[in-house]
């Protein structure tokens, strides 16, 4: 009976105020969904990227079947990342190259961010790619690696390797890795890491610098 | 790995670069990919249907056949396409899942033939999305059940027993099928009988009958003559007994029978008559003793055994539990409640029947299931409107899971139907699958006789061997291989039979004799049916008769045509090579009509075909030769 009584006076109250706002979300939701990024054109991609058109239609083709919204939130790229390393937890490393790809930091990464980070590490200068690196080691993007930023990534890449390795993992395995960075790349024993710093150590560093090389054929 | 992530491995390879500064060890060198790395087309022909894809788009999941070096096996040079030989109606689904990365099932598609295209594809159908998973589990598990109805159906005890089968395979098998046998059938409508007869008496003996002599009262039938229905009784009792104790003696496995819901009605039914005869006649018991006649109208329960029907309503019960048991668990709450309420609401009327809560459940009940008996009644106002709203709701919460009960029985009902309709056309396919395999080893005996085995020497050969395939060629010269590796041919059903019957009957003497003498061993009762059959086939097309010379001639080298004795039956024999202008198109005519009508009734209706193991069977049952080959039948 309350039930009854309850359904005939909210009819009759607040036709107006009450229904429009629910209205408006529903439609913001709506409007969300059918929300899909565009890319620019492809002349512009190329010219500022280092891909080739061929290239681009390959990387574009695969990128619009995995998301047709044309953008790519960070669940969706913790997950796709999540898949390649079945082993340990990915997400936390995952969200760091999540805000690394998201230069913007607008949530999500459209094409064009995807493919401007792809160009960089896959067919950029040396510099270029150590700029990015750098930037993906500071989260805090203030210009300084400091011990516990470079404690997070490096407790997140262990992450990924789960739980069984060889040998066995030890709680400050992490921590003697970062030690033994900082003591590579902090010159001037000021407890941070410059951008500059950063890039001259890894310039002096042979294996470093063939590495770099090998990425090169990846696309 | 999942579905899509190939198309991933790029970026997760390129974000690899931000481990680089931190590593302790060199990298390791990458794979180096010789393909072409640039995207090209590919153009995929289904029997005829052309596709055209991505070639990125197959190599997406490269644990199937599309996906992987498999399909370089399909691949035709000249057009430059991968050719398969599949539906191509179904091939569209297949590539739609390498394209959207979502499987779906087609209902209008048997789900066997979706299944064959999958495994021949390399996808396994767990991938299938949400949207049409229910769909393909539930045709799928129809499917099963179908299918192990057939091969219950084969294996049921229907196929004759094994030549040991020991007395008690025997009588288990006259319990559990009583149309195998007559006497299996007759005791089967005996205990049929008897158990009506039992519940009648039981029902009967109640029944008031006119009283004794001297007598007002009227007596119950049982008490009035109760020497003939304690006879019947323990006549029935009997018999129940020994049937059980028989079907204990029979059953494979005790323990299972003894554990089985039949057997344990069985043992109801008889106990307490002798529960009766141990228990002593004292008047403390004897109440306890009638309430065990009770239990006598269990009797009735052992006609689940001669009826389907029954066995399908305890099928549909059992399956329906969870259902039955909702409707018990709700009417128990809903009685609960009503009967609170009413029996507050009748409180205070003077004299009412609702004395507490459980005698007014009756009420509830009886009002629930729309019965009113009126014994109990509410006077008040309140209790008359919840009243009304307890009969309202009883016929809701009544209603409710009926139909599910409902659609189980219509479903097991069907399939038994269906298993019954597939046993009853099992015997008409196998009987036609049968025929049609004869058809093809019939074509083998056939190419025999026509001088298949002389290779092709002959221009009259040439002429039969044209109408032939490679690969019956193929096939016969496989059969010839084996005959020669075993030292025995083959044969037909026919001539075996009666090459047994006929070494039973004792006439080996004429098998070791040399062929001369061959004349005097062909008054067997075998050359006496050859000449009947040979009579007929001078009916029938004597062109065909006339082929079949060749073989003998064939076969029989050394021998010189013998037949004075019977000049009918060996003249047309002896008809040499002029004959041999075979109509070719008569064996191909003949070959393809065996099928049809079986070769085992070799009667005038048919001229053709069994003409020809007719006469066959008429030159060689009558000579044996055991210097050549052993010859299995004369075939």
């Amino acid at each position: 009976m309350g039930a009854v009584v309850g359904t005939l006076t909210m009819g009759e109250r607040t036709k107006g105020e009450r229904r429009r706002p629910s209205r408006d979300k529903i439609d913001d939701d709506f409007e969300l969904s059918i929300v899909c990024h565009r890319p620019e054109g492809l002349d512009k991609l190329e010219a500022q990227t280092n891909f080739s058109k061929q290239e681009l239609q390959v990387l574009y083709r695969g990128f619009k079947n995995e998301c047709p919204s044309g953008v790519v939130n960070e669940d969706t790229f913790k997950q796709i990342y999540a898949q390649f390393f079945p082993h340990g937890d990915a997400s936390t490393y995952a969200h760091y190259l999540f805000n690394a790809f998201d230069s913007a930091h607008s949530g999500s990464i459209k094409f064009e961010g995807f493919i401007m980070a792809l160009s960089t590490l896959l067919r950029g200068s040396v510099r270029e790619k150590l700029t990015w690196t750098f930037n993906l080691y500071d989260i805090n993007r203030d210009g300084y690696i400091n011990k516990e930023e470079m404690t997070d990534i490096v407790s997140a890449i262990y992450d990924m390797m789960g739980k069984y390795t060889y040998p066995a993992l030890k709680t400050d395995t992490p921590k003697q890795h970062v030690d033994a960075f900082f003591q590579k790349m902090d010159k001037n024993r000021d407890g941070v890491v410059t951008l500059d710093e950063f890039i001259l150590s890894c310039q002096e560093d042979e294996n470093i610098m063939r590495s770099l090389q090998l990425f090169k054929n990846v696309i | 790995m999942a579905a899509g992530v190939a198309t991933w491995m790029p970026f997760a390879r390129a974000a690899a670069v931000g481990w680089l500064p931190l590593a302790q060890q060199t990298m390791p060198k990458p794979p180096v990919d010789k393909t072409s790395r640039s995207d090209e087309i590919l153009f995929v022909n289904v029997s005829g249907l052309r596709f055209q894809t991505w070639k990125n788009t197959l190599d997406r999941y490269p644990d199937t056949l599309l996906g992987s070096s498999e399909k370089e096996f399909f691949y035709n040079e000249e057009t430059q396409e991968y050719f398969f030989d599949r539906d191509p109606e179904m091939f569209r689904h297949i590539l739609n899942f390498f394209r959207t990365g979502k499987l779906h099932y087609p209902r209008h598609e048997c789900i066997q033939a979706f299944e064959e295209e999958l495994a021949f594809y390399g996808i396994i159908p767990e991938i299938i999305g949400d949207c049409c998973m229910e769909e393909y589990r539930d045709r799928k598990k129809e499917n099963q059940e179908r299918l192990a109805e057939d091969t219950e159906a084969e294996n049921a005890g229907d196929a004759p027993l094994p030549p040991d089968a020991t007395l008690r395979d025997k009588l288990w098998r006259a319990f559990e099928n009583p149309h195998t046998s007559t006497m299996a059938l007759v005791f089967y409508y005996v205990t049929g009988f008897f158990i009506a007869v039992s519940v009648i008496a039981n029902v009967v003996e109640t029944v008031p009958c006119r009283p004794l002599k001297g007598s007002i009262k009227d007596l119950p039938c049982g008490e009035k003559f109760s020497v003939a229905f304690s006879c019947l009784d323990t006549a029935c009792v009997l018999i129940f007994s020994c049937e059980y104790l028989m079907r204990l003696y029979a059953a494979p496995s005790r323990c299972d029978f003894a554990r089985s819901v039949m057997s344990v009605i069985d043992v109801v039914a008889i106990l307490p008559f002798y529960i009766g005869l141990i228990m002593p006649e004292n008047e403390e018991v004897s109440g306890a003793f009638v309430t065990l006649r009770v239990f006598r109208v269990f009797r009735i329960f052992k006609f689940s055994r001669h009826s389907q029907g029954l066995r399908i309503l305890g099928c549909t019960l059992q399956a329906c539990a969870s259902e039955l048991g909702f409707l018990l668990f709700s009417l128990t709450m809903a009685v609960i409640i009503f009967a609170t309420v009413m029996f507050y609401a009748e409180k205070g009327t003077k004299g009412t029947t609702f004395s507490s809560i459980p005698a007014s459940f009756w009420y509830t009940i009886v009002t629930m299931t729309t019965l009113g008996y009126g014994d109990m009644v509410p006077d008040s106002i309140a209790g008359k409107i919840f009243g009304s709203i307890c009969s309202l709701s009883g016929v809701l919460v009544i209603a409710l899971p009926v139909p599910v009960i409902v659609s189980n029985f219509a479903r097991i009902y069907h399939q038994n139907q269906r298993a019954d309709k597939m046993r009853a056309q099992q015997k008409v396919r196998q009987a036609r699958i049968r025929m049609a395999k004869k058809g093809a080893t019939n074509a083998f005996l056939q190419h025999k006789e026509d001088g298949g085995l002389q290779g092709g020497d002959s221009d009259s050969t040439a002429f039969c061997v044209k109408n032939r395939s490679a690969f019956e060629h193929q096939h016969h010269h496989l059969l010839q291989c084996l005959e020669k590796t075993t030292n025995h041919e083959f044969t037909d059903e026919v001539t075996y039979s009666e090459v047994c019957m006929m070494d039973s009957m004792g006439f080996r003497t004429s098998r070791s004799t040399s062929l001369s003498s061959q004349q005097g061993a062909t008054t067997t009762c075998c050359s006496r049916r050859a000449k009947r059959r040979a009579i007929r086939l001078a009916n029938s097309t004597v062109s065909v008769s006339r082929g079949s010379v060749q073989e003998l001639d064939t076969l029989h080298v050394t021998k010189t045509p013998v037949g004075t004795q019977y000049p009918q039956s060996r003249s047309s024999l002896n008809a040499r090579t002029e004959d041999l202008k075979l109509n070719c198109t008569d064996y191909t005519a003949a070959i393809i009509s065996i099928p049809t009508p079986p070769a085992n009734s070799p009667d005038e209706s048919l001229p053709n075909s069994p003409a020809i193991p007719g006469i066959l069977r008429n030159s060689r049952s009558s000579i044996y030769n055991t210097q050549e080959t052993v010859k299995i039948s004369s075939l």
